[in-house]
């Protein structure tokens, strides 16, 4: 008897990769001037929008040579799971050595890993960066964490909203703490949002939500904090035995 | 010609020759007729996906259950009253399986989770796609029919919008796009009649240009025409790209047309406004929280403050001393129904201010046209284009009428048959790309097109799209049972002097009362019932904040003891909660071991600290207000009533209900009313 692990949807995401459709530019089309031999994220990885969205921030990449100098006029492929489309899809690095590409994310909720590649001198370098769709109940319990939870959970000020993280006297964990948050089951996160901390033998500090959230409001939530976790989170039971 | 007669015959007398071999093979033609049918449907499509999940779902642990829930055959969800006719679920067939959310080759992923379970509208009514198809080319791309392709899963929450008017939390796109359509004045030319009825109306407040030569020169108006944005970024006004001549033509009629405003202005304080200390103006300016509703750009480029009045990066480029001064005086006389309060301001300080304001420009923003005295003749054409542009659909203008329907009606133009739109080559022939190419560049569908274009971004255009999407036929022709009505102002206006007091002081462009105004403040509906009057008198002379969190504040106006006196009776009397019964008010002042038991609940079991500071030594609670001086604020029936239930007092907000007992809310009523203001405890002593 064989055991055969069926991935969860994180890890599908990331091997149908082939599937990706290019938009307008293609590679053919561009004349590399140079090539370099890293390639390394600037700015716009980790991010979170809803599906079929385009991330507020366009994905930065940087390509470098052996010195860690940046290279101008390299090639910049970008690729990643069926419905991801890059906007452009192929480019050549700028007078900073920097790629940039909007990216628009598939129709399925949940963590994306997307490439980019670029030819380099012996074998192709390429970079995986991350980021997450948000489905409909996701990005309810992102709407609704953010009004309810994020002032005492999210440690971050920002002038819009200032944390009130540093004044419990019990610290909360962020919502994308994955090392802590995928230890609890999705029946203890419903209890201690319904019920407060006492519920689980923790701090009144966190208080309960039944009573002001519905139980649709509360799974939102609970669906939100997973597919935020960072780590991703994995539940028990995505191992089939195969018949 | 023989032979082949003999070889018909020989045939025939073969199949036919006797009537048991006549029988057989007429029975046999009759077989194969009958099966052309299942033969069609076994190697049709559909069935292959079925024998697709079939295998698919072979090897996966809940084999059993999920076979044992397979449904052969064509299936089908039909809704007359709404129109649908859906066979989706006949290809995608795990759409209700929660364990197939791993899955992620299509057609056979669960779907989802959404609100509504799906068989209660089917697929259409979000997805569009044709229903009844049984080939994945018509269903999703609808070729042949040449309508309603799949929507793109970017516009899906325009499927919510034909039945809920109300703003979802769930659908922020929607709700955004919806607000755009008023904001960008985009329903001050198209008419947008909502399907519960009511027709939608513009926020943008376009100022009007009745006495535009008071409050500006010919010279800035050619310059903003010619780029609107160049002026402030965040303006709405569009950039109609006009030539020099005709920027030139239309502020020559502005001008021409303007009527100075009746009333004069104070000309002792313009040399004050000269001389007065910007760093004065600047402090003053932040602490009347002009911010509140006006952004400035900071060094870095980003806006600072609201958009509710306009932004005054540059206003100083812009507008002229005398007509800041008399406008900051007293904002009601340029404008009767301007959202900006009248502050009262003393001379002093209305010089401060102009001082400061005309100092915020700019001076790469040049409006240095030179463009003179205008002749007749550009004052004729200057008319004609106002005319012909329909300038009068957003600014009021002397002798211009605001013209009617000046755009085409949306209300129905989610649902346009795209027989009837024309594309442009090479554009992807669906009413989402329609209608956002339009949105995007008006332009390109021709010069004769008189729609300008408005300045969004791509995540507003989307948003855009998404709210006129919704606004499909069906969405008009929903049963009454399934449509949730939006949010209307109602007209309510508090009576009264004290009423007329509230218009000058524009408080429901802040406040909603009664159903009326903005939510940008808390609702006063129930004001009367919460406070008590002492303390809204004083915090009416001086509003400091209860949420220190809180970057928009109430601002300070200069009221007389009279008018805050008329303010606060009114609220007091007109602004009472029916949930609160007075009579059976808790007292105010309890005996100690009640106190000592509130305060015990206060901190340990219901641990409100997290949120409050009821003591500012001890406490660091910074989510809701400071409750250090609670008891000299509140009335001990609100806050126990709050406590019982916070979101009947005031629905949405954040405070937790906490399911407290009644004993334990009297208690910590009892805590709270001990905690007062010093002043207030020495005043006792
Ligand atoms: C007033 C501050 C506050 C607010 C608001 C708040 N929490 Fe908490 N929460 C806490 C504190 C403090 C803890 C830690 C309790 C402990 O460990 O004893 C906590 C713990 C939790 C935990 C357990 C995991 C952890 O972080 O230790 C979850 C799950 C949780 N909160 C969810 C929520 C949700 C969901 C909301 C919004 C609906 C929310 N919280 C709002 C303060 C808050």
């Amino acid at each position: 008897m064989t055991r055969r692990p069926v991935a969860c949807a994180v890890l599908l995401l990331t091997t149908i990769g082939t599937g990706c459709k290019h938009a307008s530019t293609s590679a053919s089309t561009l004349k590399p001037t140079a090539t370099g031999v890293a390639i390394v994220v600037s700015s716009g990885d980790k991010q979170t929008a809803p599906t079929g969205s385009v991330l507020t921030n366009p994905l930065v990449v940087q390509v470098n040579d052996d010195q860690g100098n940046s290279v101008t006029g390299a090639l910049v492929e970008f690729h990643g799971p069926a419905g991801v489309l890059f906007d452009p899809a192929a480019v050549l690095t700028d007078s900073s050595g920097q790629a940039t590409t909007a990216v628009r994310l598939g129709t399925i909720g949940g963590l994306y890993e997307v490439t980019a590649t670029t030819p380099g001198k012996a074998h192709p370098v390429t970079l995986q960066i991350a980021e997450t769709a948000l489905g409909y109940q996701q990005q309810l319990g992102s709407i609704l964490q953010d009004k309810y939870c994020s002032r005492c959970h999210n440690p971050e000020s920002s002038a819009a909203q200032v944390s009130n993280y540093d004044n419990l006297a019990v610290k909360p964990h962020a919502f994308n703490d994955g090392q802590t948050l995928n230890k609890m089951s999705n029946a203890d996160l419903l209890s201690i949002i319904q019920h407060g901390g006492p519920a689980l033998n923790r701090s009144a500090l966190m208080p309960p939500y039944g009573n002001t959230l519905s139980p649709t409001d509360v799974q939102a939530i609970i669906a939100y904090i997973r597919v935020m976790a960072d780590p991703p989170y994995r539940p028990a039971g995505t191992v089939y035995e195969q018949k | 010609m023989k032979s082949v007669k003999q070889l018909i015959s020989s045939v025939w007398r073969a199949l036919f020759g006797d009537t048991m071999r006549a029988f057989a093979i007429v029975s046999v033609i009759l077989m194969l007729t009958l099966a052309i049918a299942p033969a069609k449907d076994h190697f049709s499509q559909w069935h292959r996906y079925q024998n697709g999940y079939l295998s698919m779902i072979s090897d996966r642990g809940d084999a059993i259950s999920l076979r044992r829930r397979f449904e052969p055959g064509i299936q089908q969800i039909w809704h007359p009253e709404i129109g649908v006719v859906d066979r989706c679920e006949t290809c995608h067939e795990g759409l209700k399986e929660a364990s197939l959310a791993d899955v992620t080759t299509q057609p056979f992923r669960k779907h989802p989770v959404i609100p509504h379970p799906l068989d209660r509208y089917g697929c259409t009514i979000c997805h569009r796609g044709q229903g009844p198809a049984t080939t994945v080319e018509e269903a999703h791309d609808s070729k042949l029919a040449g309508v309603d392709p799949i929507l793109p899963a970017r516009y899906i929450e325009s499927g919510c919008g034909q039945c809920h008017q109300n703003a979802l939390t769930g659908t922020p796109q929607l709700n955004l796009g919806r607000q755009y359509l008023a904001q960008y004045g985009c329903v001050n030319c198209h008419m947008v009649k909502t399907p519960d009825g009511t027709v939608m109306k513009a926020t943008d407040n376009p100022p009007s240009l009745e006495h535009i030569a008071d409050k500006t020169t010919r010279d800035w108006i050619f310059t903003w025409l010619k780029n609107p944005q160049a002026y402030a970024a965040s303006a709405t006004m569009p950039n109609y790209k006009l030539s020099d001549a005709d920027a030139s033509d239309l502020s020559a009629f502005l001008i021409s047309s303007s009527k100075p405003q009746a009333g004069d202005v104070d000309a002792t304080i313009i040399p004050a406004a000269k001389n007065a200390d910007p760093s004065a103006g600047a402090s003053l300016y932040g602490e009347s929280f002009c911010a509140t509703c006006h952004a400035v750009q900071n060094a870095a480029g980003n806006l600072v403050g609201g958009d509710v009045g306009p932004e005054l990066t540059r206003v100083g480029n812009k507008v002229k001393p005398a007509w800041l001064q008399a406008w900051i005086e007293n904002p009601r006389v340029y404008d009767e129904h301007t959202l900006m309060p009248h502050y009262r301001f003393t001379p002093q300080q209305v010089a401060m201010l102009t001082g400061y304001l005309m100092s915020k420009s700019d001076s790469d923003y040049s409006t240095d046209a030179h463009l003179g005295t205008a002749t007749p003749a550009q004052i004729a054409h200057g008319r004609k284009l106002v005319v012909e542009l329909g300038c009068a659909a957003c600014h009021t203008i002397n002798g211009v009428k605001k013209p009617d329907n000046f755009a085409p009606d949306l209300s129905q133009i989610g649902s346009k048959p795209l027989a009837q739109l024309i594309f442009l080559p090479g554009m992807k022939q669906t009413l989402p790309t329609y209608i956002a190419s339009k949105i995007k560049d008006p332009g390109s569908f021709g010069p004769a097109m008189k729609m300008p274009q408005v300045p969004v971004t791509d995540a507003q255009r989307e948003a855009l799209t998404t709210a006129l999407l919704s606004l499909s036929d069906r969405s008009q022709t929903m049963p009454d049972k399934l449509r949730i009505a939006g949010f209307h102002q109602t007209t309510y206006e508090p009576a009264g002097h004290a009423g007329k007091l509230m218009a000058d002081l524009a408080c429901m462009s802040c406040h909603r009362i009664n159903g009326h105004g903005s939510d940008m403040a808390p609702d006063l509906s129930y004001e009367g019932s919460a406070v008590q009057a002492q303390w809204l008198d004083s915090f009416l002379k001086n509003p400091n904040t209860l949420r220190p969190a809180l970057t928009r504040r109430m601002p300070r106006f200069n009221l007389s003891d009279a008018d805050r006196k008329t303010l606060t009776d009114y609220i007091m009397v007109a602004y009472q909660s029916p949930a609160i019964d007075p009579d059976k008010a808790p007292p105010a002042v309890n005996p100690p071991a009640l106190v000592e038991q509130g305060r015990q609940l206060f901190y340990s079991k219901y641990a409100c600290q997290s949120c409050h500071t009821a003591n500012t030594n001890t406490d660091k609670g910074y989510i809701g207000p400071v409750l250090a001086q609670v008891g000299t604020r509140l009335q001990p029936a609100w806050i126990y009533a709050w406590l019982k239930n916070p979101q009947a007092l005031r629905p949405g907000t954040i405070e937790p209900n906490q399911n407290i007992s009644d004993e334990d809310a009297r208690a910590m009523t009892a805590f709270l009313m001990t905690l007062k203001s010093a002043g207030k405890q020495e005043g006792k002593q």
